[in-house]
């Protein structure tokens, strides 16, 4: 079976690659374009590591096809921050201490910023409820939840 | 494994008809991928449906409404004016798993992977949706309680697929709610679901409801005989205690380690009779 032909917009660049019918998109981010930021959890869509952007909307990247994405815009962790300038999000990640060991970090990032395009200036139950789907056995939340608030109080120029 | 992207209902339905060995229709992937990733399924065909226009549209014309079977759940969320219309249609599709499934997860695929636990599935039904169906021997339409047939199980024909939900008009003065019961408040799958539909007259007395419960039967099921509880009363607390028990009469539930045969009995009354009273208060606030 020949394998199928996608070209898509990865993180603002034009990228083509090929994949097996069955590849999820997970698979294709890490192991053939090989960009790695973004994590393997469980692989059912429960725990959100693995979360991506597809045309804006917030995804479990092990539950899409890589053939499904012909044609769309996709964002991941690698497309976060600008250069050495790390997103506010990330830098009150640092800040605040929100992460231990680190799998569940990039999707609670992709997560998070996705949450503060729609709404910039959440309450705690409003952060808390939309990162329902990542799942973190280090942090117990709080620091999270914190850091999410603070960098959006940042980003309202609070 | 074969992988289709046709952009016409005629063209899905042909790859579909015409396939040897198993074909699957691919929507928002949520159920499907993880039954193949899991050897439950191993198809040699999916015919993903995203690039059919009709499938993945909301219209709404003169207070009716159709959205694609293959619209995301928070598609459905974002659109003001849907959920507006229809808040108890947005309760269902609101508390599918985390935003990242409601991303993906569609209310097409919730109906035809025919769990009985379906969360839009019981506020579909109490909304009185129809669902229109296009096959090899073209168009028709069905009322959404008559496609699950039991645990994965449908009535679809071969090569049949739920094209797009059609919400009817509403009369003035009516208010529809979805709740289910989980052992947390996200990411869990409905122990109990109840969506109730209702329209009151200018003095406050119901004079349409549909009920419908999840998560107690073989499948979502209609109950005309907890709807006929409401319909003439003003939904107080006397009709609303009569509702509860012709909700409990009509469970059949299975014993499972989401909860127990007749702890599932007690609490699909106590859902619909709290899903009741939301909807009560959505009607009144629309007169």
């Amino acid at each position: 079976m020949a394998k199928v032909h996608v070209t898509a917009t990865l993180n603002g660049n034009a990228v083509e690659f090929l994949c097996e019918t069955r590849q999820t998109l997970l698979q294709v981010l890490r192991d053939e374009l090989q960009l790695t930021g973004t994590k393997e959890g469980c692989g059912t869509g429960d725990c959100g590591a693995c979360s991506v952007t597809v045309d804006g909307r917030l995804m479990c990247s092990c539950l899409v096809l890589g053939a499904e994405v012909q044609g769309k815009s996709i964002q991941t962790i690698e497309g976060m921050a600008e250069g050495d300038k790390l997103h506010p999000l990330q830098r009150k990640f640092l800040e605040h201490a929100a992460l231990q060991c680190g799998i569940c970090t990039p999707g609670v990032l992709i997560a998070a910023k996705s949450l503060l395009e729609r709404n910039p200036d959440p309450t705690e139950e409003q952060v808390r409820y939309w990162l329902a789907g990542n799942l973190c056995r280090c942090t117990g939340y709080q620091k999270i939840v914190e850091a999410v608030l603070d960098a959006a109080s940042e980003m309202r120029g609070g | 494994m074969r992988y289709e992207a046709p952009r016409t209902l005629e063209a899905a339905v042909a790859l579909l008809s015409g396939a040897n060995g198993q074909a699957r229709v691919l929507a928002g992937g949520t159920d499907l991928l993880i039954q193949m990733r899991g050897g439950r399924l191993d198809p040699d065909l999916l015919v993903d449906i995203k690039g059919i226009p009709e499938m993945t549209s909301i219209v709404a014309e003169s207070g009716v409404f159709r959205f694609g079977a293959a619209v995301p759940c928070m598609e459905l969320v974002e659109h003001k004016a849907l959920a507006k219309a229809w808040p108890g249609v947005i309760d269902g599709a609101n508390l599918i798993g985390s935003i990242q499934v409601r991303g993906r997860a569609t209310a097409g695929g919730n109906l035809c992977n025919a769990s009985p636990a379906a969360d839009t599935v019981p506020a579909l039904i109490a909304a009185g949706a129809v669902v229109s169906i296009v096959g090899p021997r073209g168009r028709r339409e069905a009322p959404v309680e008559d496609i699950a047939t039991g645990p994965g199980r449908t009535s679809l024909a071969k090569g049949e697929i739920v094209a797009s939900f059609l919400l009817p008009r509403r009369p003035p003065r009516s208010g529809d709610a979805y709740l289910r019961f989980i052992p947390r408040t996200e990411m869990d799958i409905a122990v109990v679901g109840a969506g109730i539909n209702l329209t009151l007259d200018e003095a406050g007395v119901c004079r349409q409801a549909r009920v419908s419960i999840g998560a107690v039967a073989e499948r979502a099921l209609l109950v005309p005989e907890a709807a006929a509880t409401l319909i003439g009363t003003k939904v107080d607390a006397e009709a609303l205690k009569r509702l509860a028990a012709a909700v409990s009469a009509a469970c059949r539930p299975i014993d499972d380690k989401r909860g127990t045969k007749e702890y599932r009995i007690k609490v699909a009354g106590v859902m619909a009779r709290r899903a009741a009273e939301i909807a009560l208060e959505r009607a009144r606030r629309t007169s």
